[in-house]
């Protein structure tokens, strides 16, 4: 991806680069996997249980580093003592990045949201692409929030100005109503 | 034999000796090494970060560093009724919810001076049995995961998911089934469940047999587990060390056997297993076989299951009267508890918690003095430890 960023395919690559690019990047999906609470057993569940089986959909968990990472899930509570190092490794990540938001902690708090320690969803300290509800969601529900994150990336311009702006897309909540306006 | 005799011998040798050897120190003396395992690591089940000092590969002194998971338990119940507060203990220990809601309802049930009925009683043990399964078997896999041996792990979450069904198709939840009620329970079980109870069980008992055929006979594993990580077993105990750990150090000590009768347990028939050797490997050979006996209580438990009601008669606003009550049990980790003082209102005045992980992971800076690198995962994995039993 350093190749558009550094504006070699021009302001605006041609559309069949632009699809080729982002059909290859999002089956290539690195995801570093951020599991604070029960959530990551979810994830795990979904990574590693051959019943879900993540990898499938062309999601390759336990990258070496995140440096190496396209998408970090953050499943679980976010506390005040962790969000520092989350923030950290998250900046570590090349671009372009993609965070999932798992679990209800994890996107506002959830059932601690009078506690002291905790961080009232993580989109105060990084920016968030997908929120999965649910406390904690269902395998199912991270594979659903990996093939909607897929069409995005698939959707997705390449031109200079539109990779700034990224950022400034709409969030994506995996619910039934997004659910049944796809079908 | 003057002519071989040399002017510099008459350096004192002594001195000479020991200006060698400070040389030879300062030569191959390096300065030890920080390394950080985590906050975020694969085999801290979560976010426990550990700070290691080593001396080559050789560990000098380790300690861990909690309070990464902290959600403040203990002071969000003080502001919850009792109803809402099994929704918040459910994820303590989030592997064994089941077995979390049981101390608390028991205690505020103690306090209301109710009992559940039998029927009621034994369902709760069957689905503490179940979820003493889901947690250990998660375990049994992932143990293999920590030393090298990948596949272990790919069959505890398989058949981990055959128990999680039975739970959901019972209480509605998958992870956090919230299901106890003060008085009893929320639903009787639905029907076919226990048939199909009984075939689950006996895959589980065949996965055993598996990891036991690929695991417990396997050379390589137990060069990687036996003699590593030694518990002395009172030295455990002084450390509050609890459940599989303690019993692997050969203390027979088990609440549901030895504790204040709670549940059907004392009228089931079972063998708490013990270990001699105190090292990693006699932790996974205990935690083998108690997933056989919970097996065995199970079907006990489902062959004996009494009919009748499942919930008491308890008034519509729960409110415990003034009082203080401690109550522990066997969870899958060690001894869990709750010390609950009631001062009459909808919700306690004070809970403090004392869950299993907490201690077992007080033993580690001790435990991984000395110990090679990779010996800290085995350790690590073999203690079994849950972020949210100890941060809380």
């Amino acid at each position: 991806m350093g190749l558009v960023e550094k504006g070699v395919f021009g302001k605006k690559p041609l559309k069949p680069v632009t699809w080729l690019l982002n059909y290859s990047r999002k089956y290539s999906l690195w995801m570093f996997q951020w599991g604070l609470a029960c959530c990551a057993i979810e994830m795990g569940a979904a990574l590693a249980s051959p019943r879900y089986d993540m990898m499938r959909l062309g999601v390759i968990p336990f990258p070496a580093s995140p440096r190496q990472a396209d998408l970090v899930v953050i499943s679980g509570t976010v506390t005040d003592k962790m969000a520092p190092a989350i923030k950290r490794l998250y900046e570590q990540m090349p671009d372009p990045k993609y965070v999932i938001s798992m679990g209800s902690c994890a996107n506002c708090g959830g059932p601690y949201w009078d506690s002291y320690s905790v961080t009232k969803g993580v989109d105060q300290v990084i920016p968030v692409d997908i929120y999965i509800p649910g406390c904690p969601p269902r395998p199912e529900a991270l594979l659903e929030a990996i093939v909607m994150l897929q069409e995005r990336i698939q959707n997705e311009g390449l031109g200079n100005d539109e990779l700034a702006q990224r950022w400034r897309g709409e969030h994506v909540v995996v619910d039934n109503a997004y659910m049944a306006a796809r079908v | 034999m003057t002519s071989t005799e040399t002017p510099g011998f008459e350096v004192d040798p002594a001195l000479y000796s020991n200006l060698a050897g400070s040389q030879v120190n300062v030569e191959l003396d390096t300065g030890d090494m920080i390394l950080n395992l985590g906050p975020q690591h694969p085999a801290t089940h979560g976010t426990l970060r550990l700070v290691v000092r080593l001396d080559g590969e050789r560990v000098v002194a380790a300690d861990p560093v909690i309070g990464y998971m902290h959600r403040g338990y203990e002071k969000l119940s003080e502001f919850r009724t009792y109803p809402q507060i099994t929704t918040l203990i459910n994820r303590i220990d989030w592997l064994s919810s089941f077995a979390n809601e049981v101390p608390f309802v028991h205690g505020a049930e103690q306090l209301m001076g109710i009992e559940a009925p039998p029927r009621a009683q034994w369902i709760r043990t069957i689905l503490t049995e179940l979820s003493r399964i889901a947690t250990i078997y998660l375990f049994l896999g992932e143990m293999g995961l920590q030393v090298g041996a990948l596949t272990p792990a790919f069959w505890g979450f398989r058949d981990r998911e055959l128990v999680l069904n039975l739970i959901e198709s019972a209480t509605g939840g998958r992870f956090h089934p919230n299901f106890n009620r003060i008085g009893g329970l929320k639903d009787d079980l639905p029907w076919g469940w226990i048939a199909e109870c009984r075939t689950t069980m006996d895959k589980i008992l065949r996965g055993c047999d598996d990891f036991e055929d690929v695991l417990v006979g396997n050379e390589i594993f137990e060069a990687r587990t036996r003699g590593i990580g030694i518990i002395p077993g009172e030295l455990g105990a002084a450390y509050g060390v609890s459940g599989a750990n303690l019993r692997a150090s050969g203390i027979d000590w088990d609440l549901r056997r030895d504790g204040k009768p709670y549940l059907a347990y004392p009228e089931l028939d079972f063998k708490v297993w013990t270990h001699s050797d105190g090292d990693s490997f006699a932790r996974y050979w205990v935690r083998l076989q108690e997933t056989r006996e919970a097996v065995r209580m199970v079907i006990q438990l489902l062959d004996g299951l009494p009919a009748g009601p499942i919930m008491a008669k308890v008034p519509r606003i729960i409110k415990v009267p003034e009082g203080e009550v401690w109550v522990e049990t066997e969870n899958p980790l060690g001894q869990m508890g709750y010390y609950i003082v009631s001062k009459g209102a909808t919700g306690p005045f004070r809970v403090k918690i004392r869950s299993a992980s907490f201690s077992n992971v007080s033993i580690l800076p001790w435990l991984l003095r000395g110990v090679y690198v990779p010996d800290v995962i085995t350790i690590m994995g073999s203690l079994y430890f849950i972020l949210g039993d100890i941060d809380r």
